[in-house]
């Protein structure tokens, strides 16, 4: 069980650079201030990537969890 | 459609696109993908063989006299067709790869051009390239914006922070 809980999940797996880091601007739109997104990928990339993406916006990253192939990153939005 | 990602606060990027062939057009296009998605405003300038990434599909005749159709015909180009720097092997280069990159759920090059739009991205044909060419915006695809001149070019480029000649 998560420490965090998502307000909404975008599943990315499967999906090479930079689809992660476009499929993520693209749910946050729809998104509120403070609320957080959960991001499902199996791009090793966006481990370092999402992070990135994430400062650079204004954006900020609560959590990283791995389980198994798949990176689970919690990302609150603002 | 037509919308700016996050807010439109970060310098824009702007790429030439010179070159025409897929593995070029893909680098372009991941790397505007990425910019726009970072809330950067994306300005690609397409000129001389860059030009046959934008060109629509089918009109293999284009242009005024026979050395611009001679040329438009053995140049024949639209997002679907294009070739490799490296490795072409006489098409079977860009066979091979597009079945790779779907493997791995890489977008095709028309995907990108439509995602790079519908995120804000610019499409600029170069006039100059168009009229040697004998080209006419009718011959683009609809995603292009204005037909531009190297000094609005530059105009736009003197205030990008990256600026990348592909």
């Amino acid at each position: 069980m998560s420490q965090f809980t998502a307000d909404k999940t975008l599943d990315a797996r499967g999906l090479s650079c930079p689809m992660p880091s476009v499929k993520t601007a693209l749910a946050l739109e729809a998104m509120g201030q403070g609320q957080v997104l959960l991001i499902l990928t199996d791009d090793p990339v966006s481990r370092r990537d999402l992070p990135v993406w994430a400062e650079s916006t204004g954006n900020t990253i609560l959590g990283l969890e791995e389980e198994g192939a798949t990176i689970k990153i919690f990302l609150k939005k603002g | 459609m037509e919308r700016d990602m996050q807010q439109p606060k970060k310098t824009p990027v702007t790429i030439v696109l010179f070159s025409g062939e897929l593995d070029k057009a893909m680098a372009a296009f991941v790397i505007a993908t990425a910019a726009a998605s970072m809330g950067m405003p994306v300005n690609i300038f397409f000129t001389f063989w860059g030009l046959n990434v934008i060109k629509k599909k089918g009109g293999l005749i284009k242009g005024q006299n026979w050395m611009q159709k001679m040329l438009n015909v053995v140049n024949y180009g639209h997002a679907r067709k294009l070739a490799l720097s490296k490795l072409n092997m006489m098409g079977m280069g860009p066979v091979m790869l597009k079945e790779m990159m779907g493997k791995k759920r890489v977008p095709s090059l028309d995907e990108f051009i439509k995602m790079a739009k519908a995120m804000g991205v610019k499409f600029y044909p170069c006039e100059m390239s168009m009229t040697v060419m004998g080209l006419k915006k009718e011959d683009f695809i609809d995603e292009c914006d204005d037909v531009i001149g190297a000094v609005s070019y530059l105009s736009v480029a003197k205030d990008s922070n990256i600026n990348l000649f592909i």
